[in-house]
């Protein structure tokens, strides 16, 4: 029932500036999807106007395979959980829940089991008759969930819903969220800047930049085998190393600066031609520096924990090594690193496309 | 004038909400303005039966005529005294106040009550006060060897209405200036302190610098008032007597229109209040961006 | 700064004292002699405490009036007042809250022109348009009716401005989630606008009454019968006869008492908001 189609949409602003710039994809029915990007990227713009909150200046949205281009947004059978909440502060929360209902004529006695059962999913029972002010962030961001659900719509819609919310609860009501989600079975389209939160809430993740779709499938596809390098770098934590080489006979790269790195797909490009190479550092291995094929000058290291990231020199390029706890490598020791050639990633320096 | 970025769609409603609005504005004020600038360049013949254009004559004849350049330095002077007097005591109380710290609350709301006097009551009530035969303060100015009459003598008068005008204006500016006052970020003066500046020199170096935005609002504030508020302070009491001693222009545009039917020069002296009223407001407006980049 | 030797401290208070006393002499002198008979201060030592008549004085001035001199009972007056401030106020907060509605939330032709043509009514105050405001009211056929008190001065750019920048401040995601919610323009004013500006409505109502009932220049040329006069002009001629020697300024001063009381006892009453519109409406 609730799928969203996007063919070729386009959104140009008044003043000429160009948002989105032709996005396609599908959400299927029940998907989490998630729009992930740097701040103007375009997923914002693309949201609202899912939500029929902008205007399309080309292309189509679909919901339920219903063309909504110019469809008011109370008609559209969405539900949109907004960044600062927007709750209506001179109501009651029983009366934030309510009002959508209310403006839609559905009866009383509906209204009240569907404003009790959402406070009851939510936890929300004791908090109905408090008005916005008195509640803390993580029950306003309930309560904005909570005037969502009553609605049933086809499509949940979230503008980054968790980001003014400290660090330890934006986790719990990430898995919140999920949770919801899975037990209503309805569509999301969910925007977020934090890879984090998008690798975790997706079924489907939706990479975008510069107004343009990057890349589209689920967490791991798109973690394993990202298909340009701003890709590469943009999912993933700490983000990928790439380091600029060159070609060698037999699926080898060089680096500038000394350094090998066997490629498998190097091997059908022509001797002397500039690449650029991806190796996430958790799939750098230490070895011993001598006689190893990278090595690499540790400037310092970071304690994480469970983790050690670090960061130093590769080839006269910025590279970052992920290691275990007992790792002793200290600042100034030159260690030897070695990377399996199925985890090497090749892009073109020119496009950024991933090379195969 | 910018709209909000979420917009509703559609013409005829926000239209039809502006209509009301509108619909006054140009029965009862811009179309009365065009009337009065028209007929400030006409002349009706002895009998009214005849409009002439006559051009830039009836301002002419304003300039020539010694009553209205009177009445005009008559406004100046009392326009001045007015908001300075207004201004200094306002201050003053505004100052004190602020730097009690028991009995603020109880003193300003002692001090506000003026604010909500009409100017036409104000001036009653102070005319009582130096009635010339009765008045309380004329008897106590007579002990003191004045001989008050503000009946006779045009300074008295203009006197009067000075104090019932800027009586009611002190009010005003001390709320204004008690809010700029307390606007003042405490750490500062406690720096100030710090650095040795005694009362007087905090006041003079710091907190009044710091008010000069709400002074000069309140200066062009007070002037607009004594142009054009007071028309009920002159009219409820000196009737612009003795003479010509206390004619402000304001009540000099309505007694040559209406009880002197002079519709040609009337309309010529508001057109001359319009420009005063228009540069005002530009100045007002100019500061007022300043404001906003403070 | 803060506190100071005691010999200051009380220095400061002595001045505020003897200023207050100032200011208020003026209004506790006319409550004096509007409690004493008209001959109580002709000759002699001036009166400083009320006396005896309070009840007489104001039943003289309310209901009875003094028919031999001429003075009419100035209750109807006090009606007129009433109503004129009340409608005033009223009238303006309605009229500039929808226009201030439109300018907000809606982009359509002539919307420049329409803020242009508001913006100039704060450069045309009656003074300035003063015979033909009152040609064009005359021949609208308002004068002495509550209409023409109020309809040609009901119009206020201040209250537009006041109202547009209160509307400026409310979250555009509010408005995106009541138009999510089902609720179009008119059911979003109705159910967002007016209830988060109830303060500042309040607050203006507060300066508007008081602009209201203390209008002089406008009644005065409205009202050319004695049934529509305010009694903020009424009492003009009142004290003319008084001062021209008619015993009764006791019976002015009670009058005046009466027309100072309900601007007083609003802002009194209501001293925060007073403030706050006061501070607001010259933003």
């Amino acid at each position: 029932m609730g799928s969203v189609t996007l063919s070729n949409l386009r959104k140009v602003y008044a003043g000429g500036q160009e948002a989105v710039r032709g996005v396609s994809f599908d959400v299927a029915d029940g998907t989490f999807c998630v729009l992930v990007g740097p701040s103007g990227c375009g997923k914002s713009t693309l949201l609202r106007m899912i939500a029929g909150l902008e205007t399309v200046s080309s292309g189509t949205v679909a919901i339920d395979g219903r063309t909504v281009n110019d469809v008011e947004p109370a008609d559209r059978d969405i539900a949109m959980v907004f960044q600062n909440y927007a709750l209506y502060p001179h109501m009651r929360v029983r009366d934030n829940l309510a009002y959508g209902l209310r403006n839609r004529k559905t009866p009383k006695p509906e209204i009240e089991t569907r404003v009790a059962e959402a406070a009851r999913i939510l936890g929300l029972g004791e908090m109905l008759d408090r008005y916005p002010r008195q509640l803390s962030g993580g029950q306003r961001q309930r309560v904005a969930m909570g005037r969502a659900i009553v609605r049933k719509p086809q499509v949940f819609l979230f503008d980054e819903p968790l980001s003014n919310l400290d660090a330890k609860l934006r986790v719990q009501m990430r898995v919140e969220i999920k949770r919801l989600q899975r037990s209503l079975g309805v569509t999301a389209v969910y925007v977020t800047h934090d890879q984090v939160e998008a690798m975790t809430l997706s079924d489907q993740l939706v990479v975008m930049s510069a107004g343009r779709v990057e890349q589209v499938g689920t967490a791991i596809e798109i973690y394993r085998r990202p298909m340009t390098r701003f890709v590469a770098t943009f999912i993933g934590s700490p983000p990928m190393n790439i380091l600029a080489g060159t070609v060698e006979p037999g699926g080898i790269v060089a680096l500038p600066e000394g350094g090998r790195v066997t490629v498998p797909a190097a091997a059908a490009l022509a001797p002397g031609t500039p690449v650029e190479v991806g190796i996430r550092p958790e799939e750098a291995t230490r070895r011993a520096a001598d006689g190893a094929s990278l090595r690499m000058r540790v400037d310092f290291a970071e304690e994480l924990g469970a983790t050690r990231l670090l960061h130093g020199k590769l080839g006269g390029q910025d590279f970052i090594v992920q290691t275990q706890l007992l790792d002793q490598a200290a600042d100034g020791d030159a260690i030897g690193l070695s990377v399996e050639p199925s985890a090497v990633h090749l892009f073109d320096p020119g496009t950024g496309h991933r090379i195969d | 004038m910018q709209a909000k970025r979420v917009t509703f769609g559609g013409t005829a409603l926000p239209l039809a909400l502006l209509a009301p609005q509108l619909a006054v504005t140009v029965v009862f004020f811009v179309w009365p303005a065009v009337q009065a600038v028209i007929t400030s360049f006409q002349r009706e013949d002895a009998f009214g039966l005849k409009t002439e254009f006559v051009g830039l004559e009836n301002f002419r004849d304003l300039w020539a005529d010694p009553l209205y350049l009177e009445s005009f330095g008559t406004t100046m002077i009392f326009s001045a005294a007015v908001a300075v007097s207004a201004l200094v005591v306002g201050l003053l109380l505004a100052v004190l106040v602020d730097r009690v710290s028991r009995g603020a609350e109880i003193y300003s709301a002692l001090l506000i009550w003026p604010y909500a006097v009409a100017p036409a009551l104000a001036a009653i009530l102070w005319a009582f006060l130096l009635n010339p035969s009765i008045g309380p303060l004329t008897r106590l100015l007579r002990v003191l060897g004045i001989a008050w009459n503000y009946n006779v003598d045009g300074t008295q008068a203009l006197i009067l209405i000075v104090f019932a005008s800027a009586w009611k204006q002190v009010s005003y500016n001390f709320l204004f200036f008690l809010a700029g006052l307390q606007s003042i970020p405490r750490s500062l003066l406690e720096a100030a302190s710090i650095d040795a500046a005694g009362p007087w020199r905090q006041f003079r170096t710091i907190v009044f610098p710091l008010l000069a935005p709400t002074t000069f609002f309140l200066i062009v504030v007070n002037v607009v008032y004594a142009f054009f508020d007071t028309f009920g302070v002159v009219h409820a009491t000196t009737g612009g007597g003795p003479g010509q001693s206390t004619t402000l222009l304001v009540y000099k545009v309505w007694k040559d229109g209406f009880i002197g039917l002079n519709l040609g020069s009337s309309s010529a002296q508001s057109v001359v209040l319009l420009v005063i009223v228009i540069a005002l407001t530009a100045v007002q407006f100019r500061f007022l961006e300043r404001r906003i980049n403070y | 700064m803060v506190g100071g030797r005691l010999g200051s401290r009380l220095l400061v208070h002595a001045i505020l004292i003897v200023g207050i006393a100032v200011m208020l002499t003026p209004i506790w002198l006319a409550f004096v002699v509007s409690t004493r008979p008209g001959s109580d201060f002709m000759t002699g030592d001036f009166p400083l405490w009320p006396g005896p008549d309070f009840v007489k004085n104001y039943r003289t001035a309310l209901i009875d009036g003094q028919p031999g001199a001429g003075l009419q009972p100035v209750g109807h007056m006090l009606w007129n007042s009433l109503v004129m401030a009340l409608v005033i106020a009223a009238g303006k907060i309605a009229i500039s809250f929808i226009s201030a509605f439109a300018i907000a939330w809606f982009r359509f032709p002539f919307r420049v022109a329409a803020f242009w043509i508001i913006f100039i009514t704060l450069m045309l105050p009656v003074e300035v348009r003063i015979l033909p405001t009152f040609a064009v009211t005359a021949s609208l056929g308002l004068l002495n009716s509550y209409a023409g008190l109020t309809i040609p001065i009901i119009a206020s750019a201040t209250a537009t401005f006041l109202f547009r920048q209160v509307f400026m401040t409310i979250p555009d995601e509010l408005t995106e989630a009541a138009r999510i919610d089902g609720a179009g323009p008119l059911r979003f004013l109705v159910d967002m606008v007016v209830p988060l500006s109830r303060t500042n409505v309040a607050a203006l109502f507060i300066i508007l009454f008081i602009y209201g009932w203390n209008q002089y220049l406008w009644p005065l040329l409205v009202t050319t019968e004695p049934g529509y006069e305010t009694v903020v002009m009424g009492i003009q001629r009142l004290a003319q006869s008084a001062s021209e020697g008619s015993p009764y300024w006791h019976l002015v001063m009670t009058t005046a008492i009466l027309a100072m009381l309900p601007p007083i006892a609003i802002v009194l009453s209501m001293r925060k908001l007073f403030v706050r519109g006061l501070v607001e409406t010259e933003k």
